[in-house]
């Protein structure tokens, strides 16, 4: 913290600034201009992570000014050990997302890269931002690059999924908006995060909030029922755009419920867990068996994110059967821990197998399982990549796939046998969809001619999947070093969350 | 060298020589991959050895140390550690050993496959996991090593990818096994809910207090922790050791290559759920109700399984279920408390087993590749050492006094007769009885193969040889352990305190105590069993296969015509294949099509997405007429509006 230029705001404007240069450089420079961009803002957010203190549940790195004063609106940045990995793996994946763009994008490549750029500034905002305002510009301001990117360099059906894609979060987000601003009068004229985690508020007020939030949020993550948007959104988005829609921005949802829901309606959360906690489990049941007979790959995967991702809200949600239980917050830490080291690994695995897809998109233009098959016999180097990923996807010990769930797991077990009962039913689900679209893509003798004629990964693939691969490794085998740094958050919040507000 | 970086390099030696293979297996050639990894194997090797004199010879105290901590989350500790202990010891000897054996065969078996590096490289990478497995000292280890072996099993079952039965055997290997680790999940996540730890030491430590506790999974039926516990673990061994129900992946699993068959499916991974449950014994001694399902499901696997051996055609397939019903012994040894039995027999049938199916990897390269015993026979004349070392495996599979697997069946079967927990006397049965199912279709299996007229075509017949050194030269070197290993390491083992603490059995359950006070010493051993009912049902079964595939073979095929629904029975495998096919592979996408058909696509997208993007549609369509784009219309509802302003303003003042 000893740092005196303000790091935040430089990985929030940097890729902004870069994109918009991106914008009138025109299209020759646009690569390079791009990649460099994006790897300086990932070097720059590493001091995120290594000057990090983990000790302390406070935010870090706080920058704050006044931006619209009459409303008492500032520019207030700082993060925590729970929005700190988010940004680092926003940072981390853009750089991976430019250069799987290279060379399958033809069209308007410098606007492209802008709006990946752009994003990622808007998106690091989201998880810095800690006023209410500033967070709600960041957040929908966010929607229109991917918007741009589905609409423009998306598949035959595009349009249909970027208003699908749109109406469905922005119809949640305006609940919330409302719920900002009902705060706004309540807390006597603050946007502050914080000064609403503190704000004192009845249990009918917690729980219209609490709804408020819930529309956004789970729209976002996605959550069953409101998930129809994402296999859509997969399905017509270019492949960078898959990469950031599954492993940044669906994790913008789990961050809200860690952000705004628990803290700021603790009671209403409390009082609707059973909800939450039935969702996530019909996410990761119900959804298992939609992903197995999927035959388009990426609505398979699509199918197995929102599955994953159920993961991650029923280990933020099983906290409070836990307080019941045994009285004590610090026994509900695996579970929403859990949850956060989900996000992050499933940003790897998510990524790199819509990585995979288009790999194979791009020789093929086909996204239909039932195109392939052998093509281990021509793309050795790419199956052997790709078996590792569909494994970590199967939550292989090892690797980071196995580190969150199992945590969740062994917490919800904790809450309730029947919620880990579900959930691990993810160990034969979760292998059964995804080593079924291997055997049929990868395995087998080569079926047609189109398949014959593949050639195996180029350098540049194989650099993006062999970072994602080491990644994912790293995290399987020594998950330590990302539990550390949100101890001490969570902690916080767990706290603050089981004294409940009345 | 201090022990700490031996036991350190006993995993990372075959993992450096499976790295080094993978990953530069094209660079460095095929000479090079099966040296690096048979010397990474052979170092594991030499070192176990060293370990086994430290801590057997030398009766150093147990090793129990972290290596690093993976995590700590909620005050628990997740860690990779190694315990090293007597139990260990055992399991060492036996994966690296048969490990490197397979390792060497594997130079001759694979010699002109295209993945030859591939084929070094994941055996390696197994042994590395399977040593992880067994040297755990917490269970997030043991759950690493346990999904790790899997994955390499899926890989090598699939190992020749092409082949549509190769590729549909692993992933059912796979899910099946899933089916277990699902319970085995739910195991470990209990025993945290009870204990708030992961390592053994502290988890057997709290065995009582959870014994003491009770849980409500069902509201108002409360169930002794310490079952719910060893039962839900005890699914996991059902899935990895192959137990029925969950026993179907395995005899598909022949779809490998010989050498993995022999290390994988019938050596090392199938026991890694025999040794678990036998680490386990603090846990599982305090629930009777546990015991009696593993003895029972034990049972059923020994003897059922086993009779499938009888009607199987393809070499490798008949000691799949020989392997099965092992499985099953061993398994029913755990239920008897015998956890020691359970292991001696998992170290003798390591090594016979993988000699019979080594050996019989052997008769398929000379018979280029044919695995069907109906066209080999008089197999002995081309083959001697082929056709020896398999007779040694036969008869210690049979359990012929002096052979290692008489030693092994015998205390078992001896256990089994003290036990008093409920549904030992149908075990005691079931391996009795077993006893000659298992000589019968061992000796069917040897006389077709190796003596009896030569069915073979004529092009086979006259290419037919021994196999080169580094294929029989691994038939030798287990040959000689299938012998002796038995008449040398029952005293200690069974009857001394060779386990130790590695093994908790309570008074009442110790029912090898009891076999031990009429135990004189292996020769006495001998020469009581000749007279005992297990050795005549032995002879009586080797008897018959002589009699019915030898001298009268138009007898075996009249008793099949005549035998009718039970001979379709056992062809059909108790059916067991075709239900999981239809309810369970078949319901799971049925059941993903109805959701996603009529949840997704029809209720949430049609109706309540598309449905409203409609309503607002049509709304629109009728409120649209309003826009007319008549100047007088809109002139006309500004009238009207202006005097509806007006009649209110005036109405209200």
């Amino acid at each position: 913290m000893s740092l005196e230029w303000p790091i935040l705001s430089v990985v929030i404007w940097l890729p902004v600034l870069g994109g918009l240069l991106l914008l009138i450089s025109g299209e020759r420079a646009a690569r390079p201009i791009a990649l460099l961009t994006s790897i300086a803002t990932f070097v720059l957010s590493i001091p995120l992570f290594t000057s990090f203190d983990s000790k302390t549940a406070s935010m870090q790195f706080v920058e704050k000014m006044p931006w619209i004063s009459q409303f008492n609106i500032n520019y207030h940045l700082g993060i925590d050990g729970i929005s700190m990995p988010l940004i680092i793996l926003t940072s981390f994946t853009t750089v991976l997302v430019v250069l799987a763009s290279w060379e399958s994008i033809k069209t308007r490549v410098a606007q492209y890269m802008a709006a990946f750029l752009i994003m990622e500034g808007l998106m690091i905002g989201v998880f810095s931002a800690l006023d209410a305002v500033l967070f709600y510009v960041f957040w929908e301001a966010m929607l229109i690059p991917m918007f741009l990117i589905i609409g423009i360099w998306g598949g035959p059906r595009r349009v249909y999924a970027t208003i699908k894609f749109f109406l469905y979060t922005f119809l949640g987000s305006v609940f919330m908006l409302v719920a900002l601003i009902y705060m706004y009068f309540k807390s006597g004229g603050s946007f502050s995060i914080l000064d609403f985690h503190a704000l004192s508020l009845t249990l009918e007020q917690q729980i219209y909030i609490f709804i408020a939030f819930l529309m956004a949020f789970a729209v976002k993550v996605p959550m069953w029922p409101v998930h129809t948007w994402l296999p859509d959104a997969h399905v017509e988005a270019p492949t960078g755009g898959s990469v950031i829609l599954a492993a940044i921005m669906l994790k913008i949802g789990g961050y809200g419920f860690l952000r705004f829901s628990l803290p700021i309606t603790p009671d209403a959360s409390n009082e609707l867990s059973w909800l939450i906690i039935f969702m996530s489990l019909v996410a990761v049941v119900y959804i298992g068996f939609v992903a197995l007979v999927q035959s388009d790959m990426k609505k398979l995967i699509a199918y197995s994110s929102i599955a994953h991702m159920g993961f991650v809200t029923l280990g933020f949600f099983i906290v409070f059967d836990i307080f019941d239980k045994t009285g004590s917050w610090e026994n509900a830490a695996l579970g929403v821990e859990g949850g956060i080291v989900q996000m992050v690994s499933h940003g790897f695995i998510s990524g790199a197998m819509f990585l995979c897809v288009g790999v194979l998109y791009d020789r093929m233009h086909s996204r239909n399982i039932h195109d392939y098959g052998g093509v281990a016999n021509k793309m050795p180097i790419f199956a052997a990549l790709m078996v590792f990923f569909a494994m970590s996807n199967a939550g292989l010990p090892g690797t980071s796939g196995f580190v969150g769930e199992f945590m969740v797991i062994i917490g919800s077990f904790q809450a309730n046998f029947w919620y880990a009962f579900f959930a691990a039913t993810t160990l034969i689900l979760g292998a059964a969809y995804t080593l079924w679209m291997v055997k049929r893509m990868l395995y087998g003798e080569v079926t047609n001619e189109n398949v014959e004629a593949l050639q195996d990964l180029n350098g540049r693939e194989f650099v993006i999947l062999g970072i994602l691969a080491v990644a994912v490794l790293i995290l399987g085998l020594w998950p330590a070093p990302l539990v550390e740094v949100m101890h001490a958050s969570v902690a916080n919040l767990l706290q603050h969350v089981s004294a409940g507000k009345l | 060298m201090n022990m700490e970086n031996i036991y350190l390099a006993i995993p990372l030696a075959p993992l450096a020589g499976a790295i080094l293979a993978g990953l530069f297996g094209a660079k460095i050639g095929r000479a090079a991959s099966h040296w690096v990894t048979i010397l990474g194997v052979a170092t594991a090797f030499v070192l176990s050895l060293i370990v086994v004199k430290h801590i057997v010879i030398d009766g150093a105290e147990t090793y129990n140390e972290t290596v690093y901590i993976w995590m700590i989350s909620q005050g628990i500790q997740f860690e990779v550690g190694f315990l090293v202990d007597k139990l260990t010891s055992v399991m060492l000897i036996v994966v690296t050993f048969v490990s490197l054996m397979v390792h060497i065969y594997t130079i001759g078996y694979m010699k002109d496959d295209p993945g030859y590096q591939r084929f070094f490289s994941y055996i390696a990478l197994f042994t590395f996991s399977m040593l992880m497995l067994v040297m755990s000292n917490n269970f997030l280890q043991l759950f690493f090593g346990w999904e790790a072996v899997g994955l390499v099993s899926y890989l090598l079952i699939g190992f020749w990818f092409k082949r549509e039965s190769a590729i549909h055997a692993n992933l059912k290997a796979f899910l099946v096994n899933r089916v277990g680790d699902f319970g085995f999940l739910l195991g470990i996540a209990a025993i945290v809910y009870f204990t708030g730890a992961m390592d053994y030491k502290t988890v057997f430590g709290q065995a009582e207090s959870i014994a003491s506790q009770n849980i409500e999974i069902f509201a108002g039926v409360p169930w002794s922790a310490i079952t719910v516990v060893s039962i839900l673990l005890f699914i996991g061994a059902m899935g990895k050791s192959a137990q029925v129900p969950l026993h179907v992946w395995l005899p598909d699993s022949m779809e490998g290559p010989t050498p993995i068959s022999a290390l994988i499916h019938a050596a090392t991974m199938v026991t890694a759920g025999i040794f678990m449950v036998a680490r386990m014994s603090p846990l599982f001694e305090l629930s009777e109700t546990a015991l009696t399902f593993v003895i029972t499901i034990g049972a059923i696997t020994a003897l059922f399984m086993g009779l499938l051996g009888l009607v199987q055609n393809d070499i490798k397939r008949v000691i799949a279920y020989s392997t099965l019903s092992q499985l099953g012994y061993m398994t029913v040894a755990l239920g008897a408390s015998a956890y020691s039995a359970a292991i001696f027999h998992l170290m003798t049938h390591a090594f016979f087993k993988a000699l019979l199916f080594l050996a019989a990897g052997s008769v398929i390269i000379a018979m280029h590749h044919v695995q069907d015993i109906r066209q080999m026979g008089g197999l002995r004349k081309y083959m001697p050492i082929t056709y020896w070392t398999s007779l040694i495996g036969s008869l210690a599979l049979i359990g012929f006094p002096g052979f290692s697997g008489f030693f092994s069946k015998d205390a078992i079967i001896e256990a089994v007769a003290h036990s008093t927990i409920p549904g030992a006397g149908f075990a005691y049965f079931a391996v009795l009885s077993g006893v000659f199912v298992t000589a019968l279709y061992t000796f069917r299996l040897f006389f077709l193969t190796f003596h009896g007229k030569e069915r073979m075509d004529e092009h086979t017949r006259e290419h037919l040889h021994e196999t080169s050194a580094v294929v029989t030269l691994p038939l030798i070197l287990l040959a000689i352990p299938s012998a002796v290993i038995g008449w040398y390491t029952i005293g200690p083992m069974l009857f001394g305190d060779y386990f130790g603490a590695s093994i908790f059995v309570l008074p009442e359950h110790n029912v090898l105590a009891a076999v031990g006070e009429e135990w004189h010493g292996s020769f006495a051993m001998i020469k009581h069993g000749i007279f005992q009912p297990p050795f005549i049902l032995a002879i009586l079964g080797l008897v018959t296969a002589w009699y019915l595939y030898l001298k009268r073979p138009d007898l075996a095929e009249s008793i099949k015509q005549k035998s009718g629904v039970l001979y379709t029975m056992l062809v059909e495998k108790y059916g067991f294949d075709r239900f999981n096919e239809i309810v369970f592979a078949g319901g799971a996408r049925g059941l993903g099509n109805l959701f996603w058909r009529n949840g997704d696509v029809r209720l949430i997208d049609g109706m309540l997405v598309n449905g409203s993007a409609k309503t607002v549609g049509w709304i629109s369509g009728i409120i649209r007429h309003v826009q007319s784009g008549y100047l007088y219309h809109y002139a006309f509802a500004m009238i009207l509006g202006l005097l509806g302003l007006l009649s209110w303003v005036i109405y209200t003042s």
